[in-house]
């Protein structure tokens, strides 16, 4: 019981993108994935991606509020990092060595696929951002990603006033949502 | 203008950072038109997304800032494997092609050991090149001797507009004071030498010499010159790991050239144990430029490169600048230089590595 809600805790911290957490959280598991990864004809470079996106999957699930893993930590990063670590040997035809596989695991094939919509619609997001150019990427990641106020924008990027760079701004959103809405409407959500 | 305003106001709205009043109104004007209704639950949908979309991207930066202060303090087992893991890897990665090595191995060997005793005994520093630019080989020997005699009459302390430079290399700050290091064969027989870079340009004075490690320092002695406050980067004194990954700013042309690569060997041309050999792409010009790590240490002072393969270099390494510096120091007229260990580049992504470094490399160009 007093385990279940560490975990809790250590979950929420996730969801605020507390540092320390994910060090906590890294240092317990990245080991014990990484010999997965190994053990079954991946490299060390294999493992930190795997790691990672299995912990990107985890960081999604609590992000939206929801702190029940129905299993411990460990169970659910090894079965989510087994699951993306076989889909990527199928896409490459490699084999799995099923015998070395000691831990128990649990479905997460929803998760799993939730999360792969999910990137997919932020790579879109990506690449429309990638495809605006010079000064819109900047200025607008300066607004919406880095929430820089738009006195600090002007001064940054040269411009004379705030209204300016506003004016800017607006032109740049506009191009955006354009490039980002004609991808998403046709269902272009999975490249 | 207009499609503008309502833009701004339909963020306001969803942010919360309307006035009550202002508020009311724009949810009544909500009811009673449908495109901005429809603009208003667009606008929070995309909104969502880039808000999850930023998150996201700070999330898997953090990660990877994560691994990499794990694996440096060693609390996690990165890249290198340990013990059974690592022989079943290897062994499952490469069990087929280790047989096949192995038979071609023995042949190699072979034809090269008896290709080897056919060729030798060949000339071995014949294959070294220096990388100083040779502008023009033509010297004009009476106009060199008549600027000579300018300069010491006019004891110039500024960079004269009419010197025709000849050679070239690069050189980088390493005592904020206004202290150089580039290579000693850079500035060998020099008469007069410049710096130049965004920063300005400026007269400079060699302080020392050392041709058996090819580093020579120079000192900044323009008028002009304005002493920096500190160093991004600093000096390690450790030999750099095979593999390191490494990246070079220097000035093989008249504008700063950035490129990276990885140390490929410990040891220089023919075993030279003073330097080591990189793998970059280096040109003419590059000789003194500054090596560094991920890190932002400077681990070398690149010097030379083979002729007849493209592709890999030579770099001295730093460690032999402190041996210099010590040298230096006991040559009483000279006042203490003091390099920087700490280096403040250290996490930061590339391009701000070069960015902040940028104004501390130098092309030196020699008369």
């Amino acid at each position: 019981m007093n385990s279940e809600l560490q975990e809790v805790g250590l979950l929420k911290g996730l969801a605020a993108g507390d540092r320390k957490v994910i060090e906590g959280i890294y240092k317990d598991h990245f080991n014990m994935i990484q010999s997965l990864i190994v053990n079954n004809n991946g490299s060390a470079d294999d493992a930190q991606d795997i790691f990672q996106e299995a912990m990107v999957v985890l960081y999604e699930k609590v992000r939206t509020g929801s702190f029940e893993l129905n299993c411990q930590l460990k169970t659910y990063l090894y079965s989510v990092s087994k699951r993306l670590w076989l889909k990527r040997l199928q896409q490459n035809s490699r084999l799995w060595s099923q015998e070395i596989d000691p831990e128990t695991t649990i479905q997460v094939d929803e998760e799993i696929a939730t999360h792969e919509k999910r990137d997919a619609e932020f790579e879109l997001m990506s690449q429309a951002i990638q495809r605006l150019g010079e000064p819109c990427k900047s200025l607008l990641e300066a607004y919406y990603l880095k929430k820089m106020n738009m006195q600090d924008i002007a001064l940054q990027f040269g411009y004379t006033n705030s209204d300016n760079a506003k004016n800017q701004k607006y032109k740049c959103l506009m191009r955006l949502k354009k490039l980002f809405f004609s991808e998403y409407k046709n269902g272009n959500t999975h490249g | 203008m207009d499609d503008l305003r309502l833009l701004d106001a339909v963020e306001r709205y969803i942010k919360g950072e309307m006035h009550p009043d202002e508020r009311v109104q724009f949810e009544q004007l909500r009811k009673t038109n449908a495109e901005v209704d429809q603009l208003v639950v667009e606008h929070t949908f995309f909104l969502q997304q880039m808000n999850r979309f930023g998150e996201w991207k700070r999330f898997k930066s953090l990660l990877k800032e994560v691994h990499t202060d794990l694996a440096e303090q060693g609390q996690i087992n990165s890249a290198r494997l340990q013990g059974k893991a690592k022989v079943i890897y290897l062994w499952n990665r490469y069990k087929k092609v280790s047989a096949i090595a192995a038979s071609i191995a023995v042949v190699t060997t072979l034809v090269i050991s008896s290709l080897v005793w056919i060729i030798a005994p060949a000339s071995p520093r014949s294959q070294f090149e220096e990388l100083n630019k040779k502008f023009s080989q033509l010297e004009d020997k009476t106009r060199k001797q008549a600027k000579e005699i300018d300069r010491i009459k006019n004891k110039a302390t500024s960079v004269p507009q009419d010197i025709p430079f000849t050679t070239g290399g690069t050189g980088f700050i390493i005592d904020a004071r206004g202290y150089l290091i580039t290579n000693a064969h850079v500035v060998e027989d020099a008469k007069q030498i410049a710096i130049q870079n965004n920063r300005g340009e400026y007269l400079v004075d060699v302080v020392f010499q050392d041709v058996e490690r090819d580093i020579a320092i120079l000192k900044i002695v323009d008028e002009n010159f304005k002493p920096y406050s500190s160093l991004p980067y600093g000096l390690s004194k450790q030999t750099a790991k095979l593999a390191e990954p490494i990246f070079t700013l220097g000035y093989p042309r008249n504008e700063v050239v950035y490129s990276q690569g990885y140390l490929s060997a410990k040891t220089g041309y023919n075993g030279d144990t003073l330097s080591c050999q990189i793998e970059i792409n280096a040109n003419r010009g590059n000789s003194g430029s500054p090596i560094l790590n991920r890190k932002g240490e400077v681990i070398g002072i690149l010097n030379g490169r083979e002729t007849n393969a493209q592709g890999f270099a030579f770099a001295v390494q730093s460690k032999y600048i402190f041996d210099v510096i010590e040298t230096v120091k006991k040559q009483s007229d000279s006042p203490t230089i003091r390099i920087p260990s700490r280096s403040s580049l250290n996490g930061l992504d590339r391009t701000e590595q070069v960015r902040k470094m940028q104004d501390y490399v130098y092309m030196v160009k020699v008369n």
